[in-house]
């Protein structure tokens, strides 16, 4: 059994990392497919805005924050979902606040709308969050995730930690400090700093920021409990990372990056994904035929070659700071013909990943 | 009717500033290079302004000069000229400037336009090219400007939004240059994206790149020449397949959206580099072609 078809089997967490547009949202959703036909209750879950999963698998309707099952036939089960951040957030404020006023007075905040909506981390953290929550779900034996496509590759790990940053904040101290000695917002306001930070943001957004912060008191506690949890389903063992790389030149450099950075916070990579790899087609003939048209074939034939060799170079040393097994640690995916962007699509990416190659 | 042929120079010099926009994976960076490239070809001025720090771009850029902008940066800069020297570096050492961009999305985009329209204005360049955020985040960045002259009253700020709103206006000022790969999915975010820009943010689309196009190798390359099974037989269906999928998308692409395209090669298996780029570069020195219409009912076709 090759690595990817032993976490298939029996992870409870599969985390789907790499950069933007390299093919992980398909991944995941092939991952969820095979651990569907091994007869686990597989649920998928996409960060992407773009709604690339919903075009994989084929769902009319889209998909929503619900999981939403998927008519495939298999022994188990293919749940899908698209994270939204804001709701998730919203959900963690409710759950957290002491009484509803208090959740009520945060959720109509503009500062937090705009933490929900925008701040950089929330939808990470959320994405953290909601992989925790379906965990924990009886409804499922394994969570597979689909991280979002930042650029700074280990966002999605750090993440629960920004939340705990965010309360452990300066301005949040000093915001905390004066409610604790029954000082007025407006002697706030009148801080030098804030002062400052007024006239250029304008007096009414921060008089958000600092409801905001004084509606909070009392919560960071709970939400920094979640985050701690959070943290350790990752790092336990029933979590695995799948890294997912196409085989070109630039993004073999940002997944290297990733890996060093998996590397220190030391979590290990279980599997290397190559997607879109230049398919191999066999031997170049001895000789360059002499009729142009079968030596058209044979110059087409010779770039592809050269490329798929080019590939598999290129790779090399990433396979190396893996320290993956040269056979089994990797899934080499062929460019197909087509795009996929169906069932079907998927039905032969995930053959292609599990399915003993014929050669 | 479209036309049968654009020249790239055309939109090279259109406008001074071009920002350049695509999904993750769709190869942004290197359309930016070739870019820059092929209006220093033309005999432009040209500055390429990155907005993160980046070694990748640089790299391919040769002799090309560059300038990162980064939000924290210009975000000082404007403090520094705001009569807020005294305060901002403890502003932003203090971690108190993340708080003020949460309470204010928008603020560091702001700042950021506002230094490129500076250089814009400085008349120095021909064409200030600027590798964008992914598409996600371009529709933020480039409705930033008219965001903040909605919530923000007063001051520098909403002084400083409106000066970039004019010059991403004025289409004699400020295009978009989006990119996208010649597949199904790419296309779709593209013409996503496109409609959603024209839709919120008030800019002017230039032409679309999509690159990476399957062409080369004789456009007529016939499988049956070859003994069944033989891999140069499987090879050349692979080839052709892939070929008719690019030239369908790319029509679908002409029908969904009224822009000029512009194609790049494939550039595949070796290390991308200056040079590299500067011989892709060569191939937007001639007018470029524009996908027939007849070729988009095509469809994509069965492995």
């Amino acid at each position: 059994m090759t690595a990817l078809a032993d976490s298939v089997a029996t992870a409870e967490v599969l985390v789907c990392c790499g950069t933007g547009g390299v093919g992980k949202t398909t991944t995941a959703a092939a991952l969820g497919l095979e651990a569907a036909r091994r007869g686990r209750r597989a649920v998928v879950v996409t960060i992407d805005p773009a709604k690339r999963l919903a075009d994989a698998l084929g769902v009319p309707g889209g998909l929503g924050n619900d999981p939403v099952r998927l008519p495939i036939e298999a022994d188990g089960e293919l749940w899908a979902l698209m994270l939204d951040s804001a709701s998730t957030f919203d959900g963690l404020v409710t759950r957290y606040a002491s009484s509803p006023q208090q959740a009520e007075r945060i959720l109509g905040n503009a500062f937090y709308r705009n933490v929900a909506g925008s701040f950089s981390g929330t939808q990470d953290y959320m994405a953290a969050e909601r992989l925790h929550a379906l965990h924990l779900d009886d409804r499922f034996d394994v969570v597979i995730v689909d991280t979002p496509p930042t650029r700074n590759a280990l966002d999605f790990l750090d993440a629960p930690g920004v939340i705990a940053r965010f309360l452990d904040h300066p301005l949040f101290k000093l915001l905390m400090l004066p409610t604790r000695r029954g000082l007025r917002v407006l002697n706030l306001a009148a801080q030098p700093i804030l002062r400052s930070i007024g006239k250029v943001v304008g007096g009414d957004v921060l008089a958000d920021a600092i409801a905001f912060f004084q509606a909070f008191d009392g919560m960071e506690t709970g939400f920094r409990r979640r985050a701690d949890d959070v943290l350790a389903l990752l790092r336990s063992d029933v979590t695995r990372f799948v890294l997912v790389a196409s085989p070109r030149g630039d993004t073999i450099e940002e997944a290297a990056f990733f890996a060093a950075r998996l590397r220190s916070a030391n979590l290990a990579v279980t599997t290397l994904v190559v997607n879109r790899a230049t398919p191999t087609f066999g031997e170049l003939p001895a000789q360059r035929p002499r009729r142009p048209d079968r030596a058209a074939l044979y110059d087409n034939l010779a770039d592809l070659v050269a490329a798929a060799a080019a590939e598999r170079h290129n790779l090399t040393g990433l396979l190396e700071d893996l320290a993956l097994d040269p056979v089994g640690g990797s899934v080499w995916v062929p460019l197909l013909p087509t795009d996929v962007h169906d069932l079907d699509g998927l039905a032969m990416i995930r053959s292609l990943l599990f399915d003993p190659s014929p050669v | 009717m479209p036309p049968k042929s654009v020249d790239p120079l055309h939109f090279l010099s259109a406008a001074r500033v071009a920002i350049v926009a695509g999904k993750g994976g769709v190869g942004k960076t290197t359309v930016t290079a070739v870019l820059a490239r092929a209006a220093v070809r033309r005999g432009l001025r040209v500055l390429v302004v990155e907005l993160d720090d980046r070694p990748a771009l640089r790299n391919l850029l040769g002799d090309v000069p560059s300038l990162t902008i980064t939000a924290a940066d210009a975000l000082a800069e404007y403090l520094d000229t705001h009569g807020l020297k005294r305060v901002s570096r403890r502003l932003i050492s203090s971690g108190v400037i993340d708080v003020v961009a949460t309470a204010a999305p928008g603020i560091d985009d702001i700042v950021v336009l506002g230094k490129i329209k500076q250089l814009e204005r400085s008349g120095e360049w021909d064409l200030i090219l600027v590798d964008g955020p992914a598409a996600g985040h371009a529709i933020t960045f480039l409705q930033a400007a008219p965001g903040m002259l909605a919530t923000v009253r007063g001051g520098p700020l909403r002084t400083q939004a409106a000066d970039v709103a004019a010059m991403l206006a004025d289409q004699r000022r400020a295009q978009v240059v989006l990119v996208t790969l010649p597949e199904t999915t790419p296309v779709n975010e593209l013409v996503e994206t496109a409609y959603a820009l024209e839709d919120r943010a008030q800019v002017h689309l230039g032409p679309v790149v999509v690159n990476a196009v399957d062409v080369g190798f004789g456009d007529d390359l016939d499988p049956a020449v070859a003994p069944p099974e033989s891999p140069m037989r499987a090879a050349a269906e692979f080839r052709n397949a892939r070929r008719e999928l690019h030239r369908g998308e790319c029509a679908r692409l002409g029908q969904d959206l009224a822009l000029a395209q512009l194609h790049l090669p494939v550039h595949a298996g070796t290390t991308l580099d200056a040079a590299a780029v500067e011989q892709l570069a060569t191939v937007w020195d001639e007018p470029q072609a524009q996908p027939d219409d007849d070729v988009a009912t095509a469809g994509t076709i069965e492995p």
